[in-house]
């Protein structure tokens, strides 16, 4: 009896050790993943990157110079983005989550949501393409190129949103209204600023996800070369994950322009990584005064 | 002693969706007294509770039949505005639940979202309220720390002084011991003691010896239905039916 009252237990043990193993794994492959790509970057594009190569436009056929251009345009584009889909998709995510009664219209705005969030982003580049950029008579332009980004990342904002306010405790709802405060009131100073941080966790995948498309903007605001940085939102661009793909499959000089690819990938990530830092460091603080 | 009708709940009936939660409830309650609503889970005391304040119209299926008068008028006719009313009924809450933002914002709320600016008058009610809810003494150095850094017990006095800065005529409790240890608890109940000379109480509480310390009156709900009510002394020694003599000598619920 007691005997086989402790071959269960080191069976149960064995099964406990081995279950947190493969999740220890799964854990490990991810994260080295991340690494294996950085240190992949790192290694083949720091050499490109120099003073000239982040102030310059490029020159000879794009085989030296640098890629200012394509910085100044992914920052308008990506920014111009979320200026766009913040508001329409935190004002929507209230919408749906603080005043809308559950019924058959809210559910079929949700099921558009849901299928927008899931439509490939070339979809979205075509339908730029043919909305703003001809119907709408915009042209290939930065305000084109953030009005497709910013439909594209709408429903992730609606997502993000929703969620954090979902988060916040319908207790504090309570509290306020009971002291006769109005519906919105409740909502701009209580449930928004509680919600804030969740809302900068989804602003910082919007923006990253909209720094890094290539499709969307390749019919609407990105062009090939131009040396000249923009003047007005109606004017075309140059943009760094559009530039690595040309450089990468239309360029002249494919592999010789290799170690210019890794720098203009390198640059995008930490493009990216700073935008992030800016917004983490902002939603650190923002906790930390509420604790 | 004779005192006056502040609220007079006339044969109200409260469903959620189908199910009746409330059936057919009418009780008066007066001016400067303590009411305690007892009775076992789910028998809709804060149900009832919350139809005073028209906190239950947050819920969407939910539908109220009947009518409860403050002061004579009918809280739930067309005319009324829900936002007044609710700044004329102060409530506190099962679990603490104050904002997260400073001591002195939390307090200062009521007064803001009802149109109140100027500063002095601000300060002076943050500091009266918190003295009212015995809190001042403990808070008044760190005025400006994030509420949440406070005991549980403190949180729900901060909670109290924030319902009193709006000075509301009544004040609705929800339970507001029950996620309290016994010093905080007692110190809640002293509150309450103090309050009732200013204010008109209403109080759903689990604790039986908390109703019989705190209220003069009390009111026994099982399943939806107003049992038995009448003075605390009576109820807790004397009750006219079984049913409740079973409920508080614990014999059910």
């Amino acid at each position: 009896m007691s005997k086989s009252v402790s071959s269960m237990q080191s069976r149960r043990n064995f099964l406990q050790k081995i279950v947190f193993n493969v999740f220890r794994l799964a854990a490990l492959i991810n994260g080295l993943a991340l690494f294996i790509i950085i240190y992949f970057m790192i290694a083949n594009g720091w050499k490109a990157i120099n003073w000239t190569f982040l102030t310059q436009p490029p020159m000879d056929s794009m085989t030296k110079g640098g890629i200012l251009p394509c910085i100044v345009g992914t920052l308008c584009l990506s920014i111009g983005a979320m200026l766009i889909a913040l508001p329409i998709g935190v004002a929507s995510a209230i919408y749906l989550n603080e005043y809308a009664r559950p019924g058959p219209l809210i559910r079929v705005i949700r099921i558009g949501i849901n299928n927008l969030a899931g439509i490939p982003s070339i979809v979205f580049g075509l339908f730029g393409l043919a909305f703003f950029v001809v119907w709408l008579e915009m042209g290939v332009s930065i305000i084109a190129g953030a009005l497709t980004l910013g439909a594209m990342t709408v429903p992730v904002m609606i997502g993000s949103t929703e969620e954090a306010l979902r988060a916040v405790p319908d207790t504090y709802r309570e509290a306020s209204l009971g002291l006769g405060a109005t519906k919105w009131q409740t909502i701009y100073r209580v449930v928004l600023p509680t919600a804030l941080p969740g809302i900068l966790t989804g602003t910082i995948l919007g923006i990253s996800r909209a720094a890094g498309e290539t499709a969307p903007i390749m019919f609407t605001a990105a062009v090939f070369f131009t040396p000249s940085l923009p003047v007005s939102i109606f004017d075309e661009v140059m943009a760094l994950p559009y530039h690595i793909y040309v450089l990468a499959t239309a360029g002249t000089e494919i592999e010789a322009t290799r170690h210019l690819q890794y720098g203009t990938a390198l640059v995008l990530i930490f493009l990216v990584l700073g935008m992030n830092l800016i917004a983490i460091i902002y939603r650190s603080r923002l906790r930390k005064r509420m604790q | 002693m004779d005192k006056s009708v502040k609220i007079e709940v006339k044969h109200l009936n409260f469903y959620y969706g189908e199910f009746q939660a409330l059936q057919d409830n009418s009780l008066d309650f007066h001016t400067n007294e303590v009411s305690a609503l007892i009775g076992p889970s789910g028998c809709g005391k804060s149900t009832f509770l919350r139809c005073l304040n028209r906190m239950n119209d947050l819920i969407p299926i939910s539908r109220v039949e009947g009518n409860i008068l403050l002061d004579g008028l009918d809280i739930y006719d067309p005319s009324v505005d829900v936002v007044m009313l609710r700044s004329r009924i102060g409530m506190v809450f099962q679990k603490p639940n104050p904002f997260p933002k400073t001591i002195f914002e939390n307090v200062a709320y009521g007064l803001r979202v009802n149109g109140i600016k100027d500063k002095g008058l601000i300060e002076n009610r943050v500091e009266e309220s918190l003295k009212l809810a015995a809190i001042w003494d403990e808070v008044k150095d760190r005025m400006h720390k994030s509420a949440l850094g406070l005991s549980g017990g403190q949180q729900q006095r901060l909670c109290i002084a924030r319902a009193l800065a709006v000075e509301p005529e009544i004040l609705l409790m929800d339970e507001p011991c029950s996620a309290l240890d016994p010093i905080a608890t007692q110190k809640i109940e002293e509150l309450i003691y103090q309050l009732k000379k200013s204010f008109t109480i209403i109080i759903v509480t689990h604790n039986m010896q908390q109703a019989a310390r705190v209220s003069d009156i009390t009111a026994f709900f099982y399943l939806g239905e107003l049992i038995e009510t009448g003075e605390t002394n009576t109820i807790f020694t004397r009750p006219k039916l079984k049913q409740t003599e079973d409920y508080i000598t614990g014999r059910f619920g």
